[in-house]
């Protein structure tokens, strides 16, 4: 049982295609790709964008080449699939409250108040 | 069941534990339970994520400022080593389906002089420089400016995430001294080579964590 043995310039197609798309994200960091206004309040930052995408497509070649998922059996990649759909719940549902919820300014620091001023005639204590 | 059909399939080599029909399929269901603990991977570093990009989100011109503090050479450097470290355990690997010692031991070695050079760099020179620049919250960090409560937040980050991934290399490089010496010893046959897959797996994980925390860490901080 060997399994999928894959061919040494495959290998070497896709390192050299790792290495290329990370000269690639470093080049694309110094252009100013600008900011997509999504509603009134957000802005999406195309720069992240970018970086993101390049390194989902390294992290896809990686996965399927390196770590063998091309050739895996169904259930494997399933259970990565389902790796990778909770991290897109966790993601998607923190972000979803952090936007959606208002966030109020730190209030100042509590103080206190200034003791009240002392009345003139003392009550008398009520006796029964 | 005859006496024939009981003790049919009960040779089989010392590797194969009894509970699998053949080398396949243990070596699948290796293979998954190893899956498994990568999504527990996943899941790990992925909660550090989302927190990274709340605080971006909410903090986003101080981790812009802190980005920038950060050398990219550095990153950009132990990007390639990193991706050539995968790329040698790839070929340690194949190696080992092929059942050829020698190139495990010589592919192994590569890769764990790629890992020792990547924590080099990082600890040698990039630490070192964050400590020179008071980049290292708790450790005298000082940055002016409005926004340096964030810069030390983003500092926190890049400190615990780079930190973390740090530890997986160190852990990984002891992982492959073992297969190192179990090679030596001749343990490994192109039929039973499922320590040095799984090794893999988790080496090519790490990898791509470091994929993810280059551009998050380096990149994105508005360089133009």
């Amino acid at each position: 049982m060997t399994g999928h043995v894959v061919p040494v310039r495959v290998y070497l197609a896709v390192f050299v295609s790792l290495l290329a798309l990370t000269a690639l994200t470093t080049w694309v960091a110094f252009l100013d790709l600008g900011t997509i206004q999504i509603g009134e309040a957000h802005k999406l930052d195309l720069n992240t964008v970018a970086a993101l995408v390049i390194a989902a497509i390294k992290t896809s070649l990686v996965g399927l080449f390196f770590m063998h998922l091309r050739f895996a059996n169904r259930f494997t990649r399933l259970v990565v699939l389902a790796g990778f759909f909770w991290l897109a719940l966790l993601m998607s549902f923190t972000l979803g409250d952090v936007n959606t919820r208002h966030w109020d300014a730190i209030p100042a620091p509590w103080t206190a108040p200034a003791p009240p001023a002392a009345p003139a005639t003392a009550p008398a204590p009520a006796v029964p | 069941m005859t006496e024939a059909a009981a003790t049919q399939g009960t040779e089989h080599p010392a590797y194969l534990a009894h509970q699998f029909a053949d080398e396949a399929q243990q070596f699948e269901a290796a293979s998954l339970g190893m899956w498994v603990f990568l999504v527990t991977e996943v899941a790990f570093f992925g909660a550090l994520f989302a927190c990274y990009t709340i605080y971006r989100h909410l903090y986003f011109a101080g981790f812009e400022a802190g980005s920038r503090l950060l050398d990219w050479r550095f990153g950009a450097t132990n990007t390639a080593v990193l991706i050539g470290s995968s790329f040698t355990m790839a070929m340690a690997v194949r190696a080992g389906q092929l059942g050829r010692r020698k190139g495990i031991i010589g592919w192994l070695t590569v890769t764990m002089i790629l890992a020792v050079l990547f924590l080099f760099f990082k600890f040698n020179f990039e630490w070192a420089h964050d400590y020179h620049e008071r980049l290292i919250p708790g450790f005298g960090f000082s940055h002016p400016g409005v926004h340096s409560p964030a810069v030390q937040l983003f500092f926190c980050f890049y400190f615990f995430m780079t930190g973390l991934h740090a530890m997986h290399i160190i852990v990984g490089l002891g992982i492959m001294a073992v297969l190192l010496w179990m090679a030596m010893r001749g343990k490994f046959d192109s039929g039973h080579f499922t320590a040095i897959e799984n090794t893999g797996l988790y080496w090519h994980f790490v990898d791509i964590v470091w994929i993810f925390l280059f551009p998050l860490l380096y990149l994105v901080g508005g360089r133009y």
